[in-house]
């Protein structure tokens, strides 16, 4: 391999990258109540701790909730999305994708605020619900993004030859597209899945009374007592986004195998 | 494309449609006024505190963008020319991992990172290339462009590695066949051609980081605070919806007109160096 300074370069940007996330850890095993270096002994008391604190159980509980309501939201549309982009050519097809997939790159205080105007002039109440709405609207062009390059990749014939041979469309979409595509389609479920758990400004506009779990960690951090707490909670989010992460990867590349494509490298 | 495009009009359409719509009235108590006015606008230009967070919100979305390209440009440009065909979507993963995990702890980390008595301050003391920790990396606007073009840096690097990925490598050799150095290849062919990524790394980077919310509330201080601070004072602190509203719209439109002109610059660029 060539490229000796860039090289080094890129480790070192690459250490830039991952520094926040390396030192995590250290803090969150570190028995001293202070976040500072030189660490003091090896304790997982702030673990521990998390066991006993019940709000933060709730909020737990409405993550999940919220991000498993948001995943298969977003997906169901981005499958829709995805087939038809993929498919059919029509007019005004371009803008209508464009303006679906513009949440990617809309400032998401915009999302936030622009939701919670909405339902404050409608008069509804904020709750999970209102959060799963922004969710699936952020995720649904990730989805897309996933679920395009499996549906581009898919051969029409072997959908024309199923059609041929007697099968419906229903039957076809069934047996033939589904399985070939079903790893771009848990792909983008866990990736969903992953933004949802992990976003908080629109979270913390339009929770109300039912915080998630980056609203009641936004919660934690004005308290100095609380950080090893948020360190430890965070190692865990940490690992668990890795793992998902690693996961959808996986299948996509599965995926990329199965219809014969080339990995043209990441989701976006 | 009907569920995603009714989707999309109900949940993001009908509401931008009613903050514009809420930027026109104003807030009398609990309720609202719904007189049409354009008071808020007024206010809005008119007020110094509006105007100074509005023109800090530009210059840092600015810095950040030129800091997190510039830096993006060689690690792309490092993947895409100098790693093997089969590694390639190995380094992209891992540019990607730190990304998709928690915002919040990541920026809450640099905060740890920079601080007073932070993981900097400690190390480079503990190494003795500094004599006392140094104070111009937190609470203030560097501390919240370096937290953000860490977050928003695989924004930056994907699009310009895809556009190098597009360059016929035939082209650089072609150039150096006709007597042109490794450094006027790159100057005169790489660069023009890598141009329509690295147009694209700046907006991608550049639209999102004029709202962001968390970072310079957690790391910018006082002098770091940005205009999305004001549209959350405004929305839940104030309890003025209209004002807040108001806002939001401004940022919207100076994001749209910022985003317009640079993009109309690089076509003209383009056409010129063409």
């Amino acid at each position: 391999m060539r490229g000796g300074g860039l090289r080094i370069y890129a480790l070192i940007y690459l250490l830039f990258l991952y520094a926040p996330i390396l030192l995590l850890p250290l803090f969150a095993f570190n028995s001293s109540q202070i976040i500072a270096f030189p660490l003091a002994g090896f304790s997982t008391r702030w673990f521990e701790e998390l066991v006993t604190v019940d709000a933060l159980h709730e909020a737990v509980l409405n993550s999940l909730f919220i991000a498993v309501v948001s995943a298969v939201l977003a997906t169901l549309l981005g499958i829709c999305a995805a087939r038809t982009a993929a498919r059919y050519r029509f007019r005004g097809k371009g803008p209508v994708l464009g303006f679906i997939m513009l949440p990617l790159v809309l400032p998401e205080i915009i999302v936030a605020v622009a939701l919670l105007t909405l339902i404050l002039q409608l008069g509804l109440d904020l709750s999970v619900w209102s959060v799963i709405a922004a969710h699936v609207l952020i995720c649904v062009p990730f989805s897309i993004a996933i679920l395009q390059s499996a549906f581009q990749n898919l051969d029409a014939s072997l959908e024309e030859a199923a059609v041929d041979l007697g099968e419906t469309r229903w039957s076809t979409f069934r047996l033939i597209t589904l399985p070939l595509v079903m790893p771009g389609i848990i792909s983008s479920l866990l990736i969903s899945f992953t933004i949802s758990l992990d976003e908080f400004i629109i979270a913390f506009f339009l929770s109300g009374t039912d915080p998630t779990l980056p609203v009641y960690l936004w919660g934690l951090l004005r308290f100095p007592s609380s950080l090893p707490v948020v360190m430890a909670l965070g190692t865990i989010l940490v690992v668990l986004s890795i793992l998902l992460i690693t996961t959808a990867e996986f299948f996509r590349r599965r995926g990329l195998a199965r219809t014969g494509a080339t990995d043209s490298g990441g989701f976006i | 494309m009907g569920p995603p495009a009714l989707y999309a009009l109900l949940m993001l359409a009908v509401p931008l449609a009613t903050i514009f719509a809420y930027t026109f009235w104003t807030q009398d108590g609990l309720t609202i006024d719904r007189t049409l006015t354009f008071s808020n606008y007024r206010e809005a230009f008119n007020d110094p505190l509006y105007r100074q967070l509005m023109l800090r919100s530009v210059w840092i979305a600015g810095a950040v963008t030129l800091a997190t390209v510039m830096t993006a440009f060689p690690i792309a440009y490092f993947v895409s020319f100098h790693v093997p065909q089969r590694r390639k979507a190995l380094w992209i993963f891992l540019i990607t991992i730190p990304f998709w995990t928690s915002y919040l702890i990541r920026v809450f980390l640099w905060k740890v990172i920079l601080g007073y008595n932070g993981v900097l301050n400690t190390t480079l003391l503990g190494l003795g290339i500094i004599d006392e920790p140094l104070s111009f990396i937190l609470y203030n606007a560097n501390a919240v462009v370096i937290t953000l073009a860490h977050a928003f840096a695989p924004f930056a690097i994907l699009p310009i590695f895809v556009a190098l990925e597009k360059i016929d490598r035939s082209l650089l050799e072609a150039s150096r066949d006709l007597g042109e150095t490794h450094l006027t290849t790159f100057l005169r062919v790489t660069l023009p051609l890598a141009m329509p990524g690295i147009v694209a790394a700046a907006l991608i980077v550049f639209i999102p980081t004029i709202g962001d919310y968390v970072t310079p509330r957690l790391v910018g201080g006082p002098d770091g605070l940005m205009i999305a601070n004001m549209i959350q004072t405004q929305y839940l602190r104030l309890n003025d919806a209209p004002m807040g509203a108001t806002l939001a719209v401004l940022a919207m439109a100076i994001v749209a007109v910022i985003s317009a002109l640079v993009f109309l610059a690089s076509r003209l660029t383009a056409r010129i160096w063409a």
